[in-house]
């Protein structure tokens, strides 16, 4: 089976606000689909349901052949204990647009802890790992750096190898690059693009167009809670068929 | 260019002026109020030094009292009240402000009332209702387990320590409620992210990063409990005040008496402030500002 995620009708209403509509998207291994529309569209919430930090209130999302948050019992869904929904979450990892590191430990804390406190590894092993992720993102010789002490940047590629440690089968990027000062966007698009290339599946929301241009496989276009229209990139980026697509690349290239 | 205008204001600098005047020398300027205020408290201080020198105080005494065996045995008491009865506080505090925090309503209210009541009465009050719970309940009992008469139970220590343990629970479940709110919802949504449990969570992020904010109100707490102990002489305990009014009772040195105990209050008391201050270091780690001193690489 070479599906990495699948979602199915996936609903999701915030009070009376429907903020996800009957979203269906599936994401091969191997794969980066990037998700793009305007603020406000779900995007967000999309990845927040696959992670379950939010739970959808109709359809289904299956990582890697596992239903995600319930477990089925004949013609009912069961809903899973806290245990197993985070024993879940292992299967994906989530880079978040603000990074939110652990503010009370260094870099290499940070990246360590999942593997130690979570999977039950060996502290040498895993160590010597979390050493060998900081220097894949360029910051072996920030590891003692509490994140109050790191640029932007560095933080999110921390993050990313925070991400990364708990060896995700799929991950999940949520604009990665709209809080940093614009001349510490690439860095953090170089790790991303490192990534995408070693065969990592990947679903990026994302504001950089070029960025998807070059390294997405899907692009998808979201608006008001539905996917509009998707696609490869050139045809979705280059020569989108909806006009609301339109409207909204015009809007960015601007 | 100066020249040509004809308001020129008396005392205004113009052109080069400015030169001639850097290299004049300064006089700084006096601070008449703080010399004043210095010397008020210079005769104030001997005031009360040649007060006390020429006063019924027997020095001598108060150093022979300071390590008497009735003494120091109270100040163990203190001390170990202080420690038994902030450590079910905080314990209490913890657990009431996750209940606090429940989405359950009925989980919720029960932690509200119990703050109400027990921040809603005086802290004397509860400790007499603590001691006279055997003319309510004669007896206290575990069925088929265990049962005794509630005189026996509720020694001087028991209601001494539940009536101080709750009464600071209720406080500090305030307290670490606020801790625990200021930690920003994404640090817990990071640590959902790398497979925590929301218990895991609690533990290895949400508590460590709100004990910066919940330290010094609990130290001040820890600081005032040490000294909220001294209310148990009402029920008996034999705390180091109780203990030096037996002694004064004998002996009639009631200031001596009074200043010993001050005396250790002060040391006690001065020893949690500077471990109050080695805490609020170590768990203001990560927090330094950012351009300031970078944290010394610690050893892997
Ligand atoms: N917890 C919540 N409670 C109420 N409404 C919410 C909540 N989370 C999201 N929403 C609403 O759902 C809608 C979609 O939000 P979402 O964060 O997914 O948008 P987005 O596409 O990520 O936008 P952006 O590009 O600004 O990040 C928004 O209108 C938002 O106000
Ligand atoms: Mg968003």
């Amino acid at each position: 089976m070479n599906e990495m995620v699948r979602a199915a009708g996936v609903n999701k209403v915030f009070g009376t606000f429907a903020a996800l509509k009957d979203v269906s998207l599936a994401v091969s291994r191997g794969e980066v689909t990037c998700i793009i529309g305007p603020s406000g569209s779900g995007k967000s919430t999309f990845l927040r349901c696959v992670n379950q930090l939010e739970r959808p209130d109709s359809g289904a999302i299956v990582i890697d052949g596992e239903l995600i948050g319930y477990r089925r019992a004949q013609q009912h869904l069961l809903e899973l204990a806290d245990k197993e929904i985070a024993r879940q979450r292992l299967m994906t990892g989530m880079v978040f647009q603000r990074f939110n590191l652990f503010a009370h430990l260094t870099a290499l804390q940070n990246v360590m802890l999942g593997p130690i406190k979570v999977q039950g590894r060996p502290r040498r092993e895993v160590e010597k790992e979390a050493v060998t992720l900081l220097e894949r993102v360029g910051l072996a010789d920030k590891r003692f750096n509490y994140p109050s002490e790191l640029s932007g940047g560095q933080q999110q590629r921390v993050a990313i190898a925070r991400a990364l440690a708990i060896q995700p089968k799929l991950l999940l990027f949520d604009e990665p690059t709209s809080a940093l000062d614009p001349e510490l966007v690439g860095e953090v698009l170089n790790v991303m693009r490192d990534l995408a290339r070693s065969g990592m599946t990947m679903i990026v929301v994302t504001h950089e167009l070029a960025f998807a241009r070059e390294v997405a496989d899907h692009v998808v276009f979201m608006d008001q809670g539905a996917i509009v229209e998707r696609g490869a990139p050139g045809a979705i980026l280059v020569d989108p068929q909806h006009p609301r697509t339109q409207n909204f690349i015009k809007a960015v290239l601007k | 260019m100066a020249a040509d205008r004809v308001d020129r204001r008396k005392g205004a600098i113009y052109g080069d002026e400015i030169l001639e005047i850097s290299a004049l020398p300064t006089i700084r300027r006096r601070h008449y109020g703080r010399v004043v205020g210095v010397a008020l408290i210079v005769v104030a201080v001997a005031f009360i030094a040649k007060a006390f020198s020429e006063g019924q105080i027997e020095w001598k005494v108060v150093g022979q009292f300071f390590t008497a065996p009735a003494i120091l045995f109270g100040l163990l008491n203190t001390i170990w009240m202080t420690l038994c009865a902030m450590t079910l506080g905080i314990v209490l505090g913890v657990i009431f402000a996750i209940m606090y925090m429940s989405p359950n309503p009925v989980i919720s209210r029960c932690a509200i009332a119990y703050i109400w009541f027990f921040r809603g009465t005086p802290l004397l009050l509860q400790l007499l209702l603590w001691f006279n719970l055997a003319l309510v309940f004669p007896t206290i009992s575990i069925p088929g387990l265990f049962e005794a008469r509630m005189v026996d139970v509720m020694t001087p220590f028991v209601a001494t320590l539940l009536g101080l343990g709750l009464n600071q629970g209720a406080y500090t479940a305030e307290v670490v409620r606020g801790g625990i709110l200021s930690v920003d919802t994404g640090q817990v949504e990071a640590s959902k992210s790398i497979g925590m449990t929301p218990l895991a969570t609690l533990f290895h992020i949400v508590l460590p990063q709100a004990m910066r904010v919940i330290v010094p109100p609990v130290g001040n707490e820890v600081i005032s409990m040490v000294k909220l102990t001294s209310i148990a002489s009402v029920i008996g305990y034999s705390e180091v005040l109780r203990n030096s009014q037996d002694v004064y009772y004998a002996n009639g040195r009631v200031i001596e008496l009074l200043i010993v105990t001050a005396c250790w209050y002060l040391a006690v008391v001065t020893v949690l402030q500077i471990g109050q201050h080695f805490l609020e270091r170590y768990f203001s780690k990560g927090y330094s500002r950012r351009n300031g001193v970078p944290a010394p690489a610690a050893s892997a």
